[in-house]
């Protein structure tokens, strides 16, 4: 039972790490039925810039607490950049072209981003210094949690219902939902659709940037190929939650995530990964629309 | 669009430039080094101004051929200095002569390449080969079905296997009864595009209600099984060593050396490779070809016009693997050495990134695109590093701009004449 | 009307309470309509009133929720099609265009027609490889075929261009070669002259009235041109909100005070 509550507590860390990256995922999609490949790589270069800056911030002798303030905050902003710049250049002049399209554009970003940081920074795995709080109350169950993924736990919690507010509640909430309807009913009753899928990506970006710095802090280490393999993984979740749906995609990161603890725990560590595909090919044949997404209908 | 001054252009592209100049500062200005925990940051400054003339210049550039290829939208007849040359060359390739003497020459040119060369190109030639049949079979999957597959290496990777482990399993049973385990070759050869057919249609068979960014993922997702599932089952597979000492291609029980062997592995490569190219070209010329290129453009429509989409796509999926396994099996052949590391996701994307920048669809542009992305590395060392970037790149660039690809398919052109009317 | 029509009152489609619903909205609701061999019979109404939905149903793209569908066979037996799957649909003789032109856009005009011929080829992919004489004949008969198809409808100069670079009213009048290309005895036109002016509408009037009388299909179409619909057609059903509001003869219909309320509004 111990055990069985140990695997369980560290598959909700994992859960709420993919969960971070399967929002942005499951918003770009839900919006632009892209598989956003490259959602991976900005979460990775979100953690290498929280890196950087946080290294650069620490060695000028910043305290702790405005090094992590900093290079959070600094994080967010360039892989919002990142994603903003990106959706202009390889994606926007695809859109209404074939789906197929797009998709390889985004396989080629993907590709480019994570040789662009081997060959700008390093090929080698980095050491990640944690900036964050430890908290003193939870050091008799650190067998069970620690202070990471406490945080982790609950700025995935925060998220979520900050993303749920502003889908429902405000005008560009509102935008959103009306583009992920009809793009071109959106535009003639004048949503300025181009302005709201940058949005999605500067917000789906941030998402990225914090699960970056957060999961790298939990993991000690980072290098330009941590994004693929966590995108895709995080791509599952949302899949499995339903894609487009934000619930979805949080319910989706802990299914996988309580799967991959528990499997790797009971079953077998070498096939970590290949649980997430498992599952993947599972809920694409039983319920292609995930466990909380709604059935699309192709117009003909 | 006429009226916009040359000004506002670059004052625009300025605009651009700092923006990337702040944009990449962090990774490109700032290089982090950690050493004992602590994290130290170098700054490259030199790097600064380089981005920013980059960005300025690649934005002009950019802004010009995005509007450049909105007008070719419109025009689609519009001429430059390129397509002049083409049509001179498509001129002169369409006498019969012409054709059939380059034909000539560059197949003689192909014959005499092992001799005239040493080992170390017939080698890379030999790779080249490979991954020309690669890329034909995928464009049957992605140029001419429209089924995007990502999980492509794993059929490759399925016909190497059966080389290996025919090799692993029977070799010693073979050399036992004193016959050469060579043979062994060109028993798998025939058996590895068979059970890679049956693998291609295994997969196929779950997947085919699924639309294609889904279809997409999930052959990802099986290629990276079938990649995991060869590394962690040592006790048969060899894991993550592998299988090696595999035996070259058994020829009349002569002993070659390793500079014949390659020669005769060339040799075996390019009759392969004609092969597909033959059958590539009689099945896109034929029903089933047609058939697969509607499915592609309208599925819907397609079911409309009585085609079974099932079918379809389980010929698709069946005819791509089959020549993954065959290319698997020359492989095999090349290396005397196989292991999981060869058939990755990134494997799969290379070959994708052949068919897509050749020409999807295209037989001489998959052709071209896998020469083009296997010999340049080769022959560009300095390059090597930059390699997939530039793949990247370039692919982006291809999807946006030229979506046909480099060498973009030909189509078929029929003439009518007034007396075949009277029937 | 040609005389064959008038001699063979059989029908030839019988749709009896057919509904579909989405979710909770029923997009049609308890439809009946039955269409006589040789006949040209029209669906009209409304924008949203489920014209194409039953178009749908009738196809196969979609499967009705309640009610069912059954043609006349070529051997003269009544069958049951809901639920079928489209291209077996298509093999019992119907064949359709769509509202929103689908066609092969990357394929040539002949191109586009060969694929209608599809099922009257045989040869598998290995004799596709060989390619033996009996192949060679069967490719070159569906190439003069197609040809011929395409040059009733007067799209012959076209052959070797591009489906998706032909002008809009072409592109039409594509899309109906190619559905002929199937052999249907029943054609279902999907706004056949949506977007065309009134020179193209005009020649295509002559299009479906030289189909039904040389080819002997019947057609059943979707249209809003009503100058069209009242010159050609024989009987024609309206549609308004799912429900089926009037039935009749043209001259029927445009003094029924149910369409004039549908059309014009209370």
């Amino acid at each position: 039972m111990e055990y069985f509550l140990k695997l369980f507590l560290s598959g909700t860390a994992k859960g709420s790490i993919y969960a971070l990256i399967a929002l942005g995922y499951t918003m770009v999609y839900g919006i632009i039925q892209l598989i956003n490949f490259a959602h991976g790589e900005i979460y990775m270069i979100g953690g290498f810039t929280a890196l950087i800056l946080g290294g650069f911030f620490f060695s000028n002798s910043m305290p702790v607490w405005l090094v992590l303030l900093f290079s959070v905050l600094l994080s967010i902003i360039y892989a919002s950049a990142f994603g903003y710049t990106i959706e202009k250049i390889a994606y926007r002049p695809l859109r209404g072209k074939p789906r197929l399209s797009a998709l390889i554009s985004a396989i080629g970003v993907s590709i480019v981003l994570q040789n662009f940081v081997l060959l700008a920074q390093t090929e080698k795995f980095m050491p990640f210094p944690s900036y964050l709080p430890e908290f003193s109350w939870l050091q008799p169950y650190k067998e069970y949690i620690n202070s990471t993924q406490l945080i982790i736990l609950g700025v995935t919690a925060i998220i979520m219902v900050f993303l749920t507010l502003l889908i429902k509640f405000t005008r560009i909430g509102k935008a959103m939902r009306a583009t992920a309807q009809d793009m071109h009913m959106a535009q003639l009753v004048g949503v300025d659709v181009n302005q709201v899928i940058s949005v999605t990506f500067i917000i789906g970006s941030s998402l990225a940037a914090i699960g970056g710095v957060l999961i790298c802090s939990y993991m000690g280490q980072i290098n330009y190929y941590i994004g693929f393999v966590a995108g895709i993984k995080a791509f599952v979740a949302a899949v499995l939650g339903g894609i487009g749906s934000i619930p979805g995609a949080v319910l989706g990161s802990f299914i996988l995530g309580w799967t991959e603890s528990l499997g790797t725990g009971y079953i077998s560590s070498d096939y970590e990964d290949a649980f997430a595909f498992v599952i993947l090919i599972v809920i694409l044949l039983i319920k292609p629309d995930g466990i909380l997404g709604r059935t699309q209908r192709q117009k003909v | 669009m006429k009226s916009r001054s040359l000004l506002a252009d670059i004052g625009k592209s300025f605009l651009i430039a700092i923006w990337f100049m702040v944009l990449l500062f962090p990774l490109m200005v700032m290089k982090v080094n950690v050493s004992k925990g602590v994290a130290q940051v170098q700054f490259r400054w030199n790097m600064l101004p380089l981005v920013g003339i980059a960005a300025f210049v690649l934005s002009l550039l950019w802004r010009f051929a995005l509007e450049w290829n909105e007008k070719r939208g419109n025009d689609s007849r519009a001429g430059g200095p390129l397509a002049k040359l083409k049509a001179l060359t498509s001129q002169y390739l369409g006498i019969a002569v012409v054709r059939k003497g380059a034909l000539f020459i560059l197949l003689a040119f192909a014959l005499a390449y092992p001799f005239l060369f040493g080992m170390y190109h017939t080698n890379v030639m030999i790779t080249a080969f490979i991954y020309i049949i690669l890329a034909l079979g995928l464009n049957i999957v992605v140029g001419l079905g429209g089924l995007l597959n990502l999980g492509y290496a794993a059929f490759f990777g399925v016909g190497a296997y059966t080389y290996g482990l025919l090799w692993k399993y029977v070799g010693h049973s073979f050399i036992a009864a004193g016959i050469d385990p060579g043979w062994l070759f060109w028993i798998s050869l025939p058996l590895a595009g068979i059970i890679a057919t049956l693998f291609g249609i295994l997969l196929s068979l779950p997947v085919l209600r699924l639309r294609g960014d889904y279809l997409a993922i999930i052959t990802l997702a099986f290629g990276e099984i079938f990649r995991m599932v060869m590394q962690n089952s040592g006790d048969i597979t060899g894991g993550a060593t592998g299988i090696s000492l595999i035996p070259r291609p058994w020829l009349f029980n002569i002993k070659l050396t390793p500079q014949k062997a390659a020669t005769y592995i060339y040799f075996i490569a390019i009759v392969l490779v004609l092969i597909t190219i033959f059958v590539v070209r009689r099945i896109e010329d034929s029903k089933v070809g047609r058939a697969l290129e509607a499915m592609r453009e309208d599925e819907i429509a397609c079911q409309a016009m009585g085609i079974n989409l099932v079918r379809n796509k389980l010929i698709t999926f069946a005819l791509g693997a089959f020549w993954a396994g065959i290319a698997g099996v020359v492989m095999a052949a090349q290396t005397t050495y196989i292991n999981p590391d060869s058939f990755t996701l990134w494997e799969s994307i290379i070959i994708l990134m052949a068919v897509v920048i050749g020409g999807t669809g295209s037989i001489p542009g998959a052709i071209g695109g896998a020469i083009l992305l296997k010999l340049l590395p080769e022959y560009f060392r300095a390059l090597a590093q930059y390699r997939m970037l530039i793949y990247g790149i370039a692919m982006i660039l291809v999807i946006i701009f030229k979506p046909d690809g480099l060498i973009p398919r030909k189509r078929k052109q029929y003439t009518f004449k007034e007396k075949e009317l009277a029937k | 009307m040609s005389t064959q029509q008038l001699q063979s009152k059989q029908s030839i489609l019988e749709i009896e309470n057919l509904s579909m619903a989405f979710g909770g909205l029923r997009a049609i609701d308890g439809v009946s309509m039955h269409i006589d061999e040789g006949e040209i019979a029209a669906l009209i109404g409304p924008n949203g009133a489920g014209k194409t939905t039953i178009f749908n149903c009738i196809t196969g793209v979609y499967k009705p929720t309640e009610g069912t569908v059954s043609i006349r066979n070529k051997n003269g037996q009544i069958e049951h099609i809901h639920g079928l799957k489209p291209d077996i649909i298509n093999h019992k003789g119907l064949a359709r265009t769509f509202q929103n032109i689908r066609l092969f856009n990357n394929m040539t005009v002949l191109e586009n027609v060969m694929i209608g011929r599809h099922n009257s080829l045989k040869a598998g992919i290995f004799k596709a490889i060989v390619r033996d004489s009996s192949t060679k004949e069967e490719e070159q008969r569906v190439i003069e075929e197609s040809y011929l198809i395409l040059k009733k409808l007067k799209l012959d100069m076209y052959i070797n261009e591009t489906a998706g670079n032909l002008p809009y009213g072409e592109q039409r009048r594509l899309e109906i070669a190619r559905a002929l290309a199937t052999d249907p005895f029943l054609l279902l036109l999907d706004e056949p002259v949506a977007g065309m002016n009134a020179q193209e509408t005009k020649e295509l009037e002559e299009t479906i009235n030289i189909i039904r009388d040389q080819e002997h299909i019947t057609i059943l179409l979707i249209e809003h041109d009503m100058s069209l619909v009242m010159n050609v057609s024989e009987r024609i059903y309206v549609l308004d909100y799912g429900r089926l509001i009037a039935e009749g003869t043209p001259h029927e219909i445009k003094r029924n005070p149910d369409v004039i309320k549908a059309y014009l509004g209370e």
